[in-house]
């Protein structure tokens, strides 16, 4: 089976944010530079596919060419190879949907695992686009994925608990937190990353609308939460929430 | 121009407070862009409960019927959507930013080539939205471009709507859906059973860490002072992670965001994705034996004690405070 696997880079979850003063966008000197963490999920349930039955993992990103590092840290996970569509501009879930959705119909994958969310935008929107302009089945926040044959079951985490829905491939699954624990790469794995084929392709010759339809106008560090007090016992903390706060 | 299509979602005969909340952030969007505010009611026999939400101060309601719409999936609510979209000719399609919202809401986007914007916490008079990005470390201004536009809302950032004396008139519409839109099987749902107040709901709510150390003392020593305060219960990624409590309850930046007037963090650290999911509750409470740890920092209220014998005291006072 081949499976696509879209990764975005992504500052590292624990990079403190720092909105710059103009608004147009975040400090980035103090940022260290990761695969978005639901994606190595992605990469991690792509290999384990992949070891259970034949096949090949392709990864792919749209990104500046500095984006090589994280696509070499999928490679050296266990990926087979992959793409960089280069790009500069801030392009909107539409047109990484868009540019997917050709990669696709060029790669012919059977199934696209990706993350639910990237962790900088938060938009959650990519991978459900995709599978709409696919006209594929779609399986979001997946924390467990089965294959008999063509059939997919996915048991995904919703609102209330859980939910399992089942479609044929070809599809695209969503990664949520819960799904697997990605592999760190080996020494030898990072060895033979440095030979896997990753080509890069710039974004302009894939011939897909580009145009952003949402833009960012300006970004505002949000109201700052104070520390409040600390209180010396559990009868003081009932007795403020009580007569101070007017909580309980 | 500037009509909104409000996404009511239902489950098992009822509307959760979110989509309440969908329907005064729809009213409040129609009214600042200069249109009718439509909610729409998808299912097998939707009715009843088409009438119901018809009360809620929204210009009508759509009973969107058809077999397939029985149980939520997305391609065949996403084609569903988007036939109605064409037909009414409305320019903004509204959901809350649910389980059920996210994966709906960016499918019918793209099936109508519209910009979304997701999870929302302000609809500004200028066109443009307000949206968390860096787990809610910058608020972003955002702009949609183009005749049609898709907006989630955050749950916790708009109130619910409340019913009125009249009822909006209730239009049946059979739904078109081509049948490569269904080509998804709902196999099952395992809904955590519980009587206690809907996390996203609840006035108080009391979450547990990995300083609980197992799904047993979540039980015996947690469950006791959640019940005192008449909470929802929550917990940290961590403790999800290593199985103390199922999945719906985790709050943070990539579970369910909170903001109840009251949270209280107990054997939680405060990392900044969970945080994200509880920093605009009213009053913040931290327990903590570590009085270094980040969530000190946001609350209002700091205990600084061991949580087996602070939260089983707390419990004792809450009592006492009840009887009082």
């Amino acid at each position: 089976m081949k499976i696509l696997v879209p990764i975005k880079r992504v500052p590292d979850p624990a990079t403190t944010i720092r909105v710059l003063p103009d608004g147009s966008g975040i400090a980035t000197d103090n940022v260290k530079w990761v695969i978005n963490p639901f994606d190595e999920i992605a990469i991690e349930e792509a290999l384990r596919i992949k070891e259970k039955q034949q096949g090949e993992v392709v990864l792919v990103t749209v990104g500046q060419s500095t984006w090589q590092e994280q696509l070499r840290t999928g490679l050296a996970m266990g990926a087979d190879r992959a793409i960089l569509v280069k790009t500069d501009g801030a392009l909107d879930s539409l047109a990484i949907a868009r540019i997917l959705a050709k990669v696709v119909s060029d790669e012919k994958p059977e199934l696209v695992l990706l993350g639910k969310q990237a962790i900088d935008d938060d938009s959650n929107q990519v991978g459900q686009m995709l599978a709409e302009m696919l006209g594929w089945p779609q399986a979001t926040f997946a924390s467990k994925v089965e294959f008999a044959d063509k059939k997919v079951t996915v048991t995904r985490e919703v609102d209330g608990g859980l939910e399992t829905i089942a479609f044929n491939l070809p599809a695209v699954i969503t990664t949520d937190l819960r799904l697997n624990e990605p592999r760190y790469a080996s020494l030898p794995g990072i060895m033979k990353a440095r030979k896997k084929e990753l080509k890069e392709v710039p974004a302009e010759s894939l011939g897909v609308d580009l145009a952003p339809k949402l833009k960012i106008k300006t970004l505002a560090a949000p109201p700052k939460r104070q520390a409040g007090k600390k209180v010396g016992s559990v009868q003081e903390l009932v007795g403020v929430l009580h007569t101070e706060a007017k909580v309980i | 121009m500037g009509d909104v299509l409000i996404f009511a979602e239902h489950l098992g005969g009822h509307f959760p407070k979110t989509t309440l909340t969908a329907v005064h952030a729809g009213l409040d969007l129609a009214r600042k862009r200069g249109g009718n505010a439509i909610a729409v009611v998808a299912g097998d026999a939707p009715d009843a409960l088409a009438g119901e939400i018809a009360k809620y101060g929204v210009s009508k309601v759509i009973a969107l019927t058809h077999a397939n719409l029985k149980n939520y999936l997305a391609d065949a609510h996403a084609a569903a959507l988007t036939a109605l979209v064409k037909k009414t000719g409305a320019e903004f399609v509204l959901a809350t930013a649910t389980a059920v919202g996210k994966d709906l809401a960016p499918r019918l986007a793209a099936r109508l080539n519209a910009p979304m914007a997701s999870e929302i916490t302000a609809i500004n008079d200028d066109g443009t939205y307000i949206r968390p990005m860096y787990a809610g470390n910058a608020m972003a201004t955002i702009e949609l471009d183009g005749p049609v536009k898709i907006i989630t809302v955050r749950g916790t950032a708009f109130d619910a709507a409340k019913p009125g004396d009249g009822a909006a008139p209730v239009e049946k519409v059979d739904a078109e859906i081509d049948s490569a839109a269904a080509k998804t099987e709902f196999v099952s749902f395992n809904q955590t059973k519980s009587d206690r107040p809907q996390l996203t709901e609840a006035r108080i709510v009391v979450s547990g860490g990995r300083g609980l150390k197992s799904g047993d003392n979540f039980k015996t020593v947690l469950e006791p002072l959640v019940d005192e305060m008449g909470a929802a219960m929550g917990a940290s990624r961590a403790a999800v992670d290593a199985g103390f409590v199922p999945n719906d309850l985790q709050v943070g930046q990539t579970g369910k965001v909170v903001a109840p007037e009251l949270y209280v963090a107990v054997g939680i650290s405060g990392a900044i994705q969970h945080l994200a999911g509880m920093k605009d509750s009213k009053i913040i409470v931290a327990i903590n034996k570590d009085e270094e740890a980040p969530i000190f920092n946001v609350a209002d209220y700091g205990l600084v004690a061991d949580l087996f014998k602070a939260v089983p005291e707390m419990a004792e006072e809450m009592k006492k405070l009840k009887h009082s």
